[in-house]
């Protein structure tokens, strides 16, 4: 009734790509920090091993030795049930990503891509929209206003900048036709980058994509040296650890995503894919295509905290202002445009 | 009234274009000059490895000096504690019984010699005031501690090793501030 | 049974389960909570039936954003006991009447309606597939499509208004 080599493959694969999202996430804290350093003209971490390569684990452990307290006045399941959905759904979003082409493995053509499902980028809407619950469950169920607040202020900024995405991601649909993601890489890999063709539904998407990851400028839900640390205030040890995490695996998550949909995804750049494979094997081009898009997600990532480190945090109004009033009525015009430029030229 | 240098700009309070609104020319601009600190050489010093050299008249940790022998050099004649502003140093005086005379170079020396480092202001005016170079002020910083009475230095603590049977350590505590006699 | 049938089993019962305790929760915000697990078992279902496009659009309409508006009016609420008004004997026998005359009215109608031929076939059916979907919907009901935008419409003009006002 199973298909066991099936199984086997998408477990291998899954297994594979959850450890490589955490590992990217991990040395992410450590990449973060250094980059800070380095634009603050400091050295950053450089005494947990060789220029600091240790200090993520470091970090873990620092983190697992630390006193697990569970406020008495706050709600224990839902308190534990907060971390574990960010963290849930922070992961879930890789499974439609494409990491790569066609690898051969015992003689079978192994996809690099957990499930192929024909409405991907709807899919990823879907697990982003369920990332709310894991701040507003934890903010709620500590039982403290600060995170309740915090939580709201978090809640109802994901949900307003996921319109403005949505709608920039509608313009780019009107261009590719599908919502599969792999379908959407191979275009690109024949074509132009999307990029190239939506550059300003790819600034709204980033702009989007650094509110939903609570990242600066956006980064109201944990201002933690202007207001309260934010939901996660009550959570302390690695239940606190779950939910840095989970929003650094949000951002390579997005990285990739934004690499994908708009950088060409695995497209080697300046050369024919599918020449170069038959010249080097279908393995060798896979694993090329694969470094290639871990060099753009590193871009992307590397991007993300160069603007941490160099804008200013939004005040809560400019913050919906810019939703609001700016993102949305610019991305209509966009979606507009762009639906006007196909009829013009299809016709 | 004249200005004193060219330097100074009236606030612009002129409402802001188009093109300024966007924000994106000044993003660029900001991150811009982000990245080319990214490149800079930092100016941090890995402590521990490498050490900031001290300027030649730093003023640190007392240290009561030894002649070539081996043998205390302070007399305790308490000018250092007459000539102290803070009153941090104290002593009492012993008499040299014989066959000390390679422990102690004059006949009367420090029995007892503290001085409390938290009254101490640095200022080297025992230095000044002693007439046996006995005491100077070296080239260490006071350590931190966790009780105020580990901060009165006795004798011992004081005391530079001896440069007959410990002369590597005689020369570092040495520094290069005694004076070479 | 194959794989199919397991997972339909496993799906209904979780969203019975979670539909019953949906009701039964005293926490109002267990019973949000319980509701999106409801909406998840359904959205497991619209997948079986090959109906991935409505599925998600299930998870990100009803779970993504109706229901954490629920939860922010929920989470807002002061939840003591103390605090809670007494409720009426007579009310709740009211309430009571009118949701066993609901429950008539739709037995009523589903015992009637003609289910046998309209089933929705298991992994076969490609109706829910978006191509198939947006067909349907701008081909044959393109009327009632736009006509329930501008309702939207009017309601988001309708929001406005009231936010607007002091």
């Amino acid at each position: 009734m199973f298909d066991l080599a099936f199984i086997i493959e998408k477990a291998v694969l899954i297994g594979g790509i959850i450890t490589v999202s955490l590992l990217i996430a991990m040395y992410s804290t450590w990449a973060e920090r250094k980059v800070a350093g380095f634009m603050q003209d400091r050295l950053g971490p450089n005494r947990a091993g060789w220029g600091g390569l240790l200090q993520p684990l470091a970090d873990g452990l620092k983190l697992f030795m630390k006193e697990e307290i569970i406020p008495n006045a706050s709600n224990k399941t839902l308190f534990i049930l907060g971390p574990a959905l960010a963290m849930l759904t922070a992961m879930m979003t890789s499974a439609v990503i494409p990491w790569g082409g066609k690898i051969e493995v015992f003689g079978r053509t192994v996809d690099l891509q957990i499930a192929d499902i024909n409405i991907g980028i709807l899919y990823i809407f879907g697990v982003v929209s369920m990332g709310v619950y894991g701040i507003m469950i934890g903010g709620w169920a500590s039982n403290n206003k600060f995170s309740l607040l915090a939580a709201l202020r978090g809640a109802s900024q994901m949900i307003s900048y996921e319109l403005a995405m949505g709608l920039a991601i509608i313009a780019l649909l009107m261009i590719t036709g599908s919502l599969s993601l792999k379908t959407i890489v191979e275009q690109q890999s024949t074509g132009w980058w999307n990029f190239f063709l939506q550059p300003v539904g790819f600034l709204i998407f980033m702009v989007c994509a650094f509110a939903e990851c609570n990242r600066t400028p956006f980064d109201l839900p944990e201002a933690e040296n202007e207001l309260n640390f934010g939901y996660h205030q009550e959570y302390s040890s690695m239940k606190l650890g779950f939910y840095l995490f989970a929003e650094y695996i949000n951002m390579f998550i997005s990285s990739a995503l934004m690499a994908t949909l708009y950088f060409g995804g695995y497209d080697i750049p300046f050369v024919n894919d599918a020449n170069l494979g038959a010249n080097i094997g279908i393995n060798a081009l896979a694993a090329i295509q694969g470094i290639t898009l871990f060099l753009k997600v590193a871009f992307f990532i590397f991007f993300f905290m160069w603007v941490r480190w160099t804008i200013p945090r939004f005040r809560y109004d400019q913050l919906m202002n810019l939703g609001w009033k700016v993102l949305i009525p610019l991305a209509l015009l966009n979606m507009l445009v762009t639906g006007a430029v196909i009829l013009w030229l299809g016709h | 009234m004249q200005a004193l240098t060219n330097r100074n700009k009236a606030v612009d309070r002129k409402p802001m274009t188009l093109w300024e609104k966007m924000y994106i020319p000044s993003i660029m601009k900001g991150m811009s000059i982000t990245l080319s600190h990214f490149f800079k050489k930092k100016p941090t010093i890995s402590y521990p490895e490498e050490k900031r050299p001290f300027s030649p008249v730093f003023r640190g940790l007392h240290i009561l000096n030894r002649d070539e022998e081996g043998r205390e050099r302070c007399t305790a004649c308490g000018l250092c504690a007459v000539a102290c502003p803070a009153e941090a140093i104290t002593m009492e005086a012993a008499e040299r019984k014989p066959g000390e005379e390679n422990l102690y170079r004059e006949e009367k020396y420090a029995a007892r010699y503290e001085i409390n480092m938290l009254r101490c202001i640095f200022c080297g005016l025992c230095e000044e005031a002693c007439p046996k170079d006995a005491v100077y002020l070296s080239e260490t910083f006071t350590p931190a501690n966790f009780t105020r009475e580990t901060f009165i230095y006795k004798k011992q603590d004081l005391l530079i090793p001896d440069p007959k049977t410990e002369p590597e350590q005689y020369q570092k505590a040495l520094g290069s501030r005694a004076k070479k006699n | 049974m194959n794989i199919t049938q397991i997972l339909f089993w496993l799906l209904t019962v979780m969203a019975i389960g979670s539909a019953l305790m949906v009701i039964v929760s005293k926490n109002p915000v267990y019973s949000v909570l319980f509701l999106i697990a409801t909406f998840f078992a359904i959205s497991g279902h619209y997948i079986l039936l090959n109906a991935q496009f409505l599925a998600i659009v299930n998870l990100i309409v009803y779970a993504g954003a109706i229901m954490v508006l629920f939860l922010f009016v929920i989470m807002l609420m002061n939840l003591n006991t103390e605090t809670e008004p007494q409720k009426n004997k007579w009310l709740k026998f009211a309430g009571t009447i009118a949701g066993g005359c609901l429950l008539l009215v739709l037995v009523a109608a589903l015992r009637d309606a003609d289910t046998r031929t309209s089933t929705a076939l298991v992994k076969e059916g490609d109706i829910g597939l978006i191509q198939n979907l947006g067909k349907t919907l701008f081909n044959e009901y393109v009327i009632p499509f736009e006509i329930s935008s501008v309702l939207f419409l009017s309601a988001m003009v309708g929001a406005v208004v009231l936010g607007k006002k002091e």
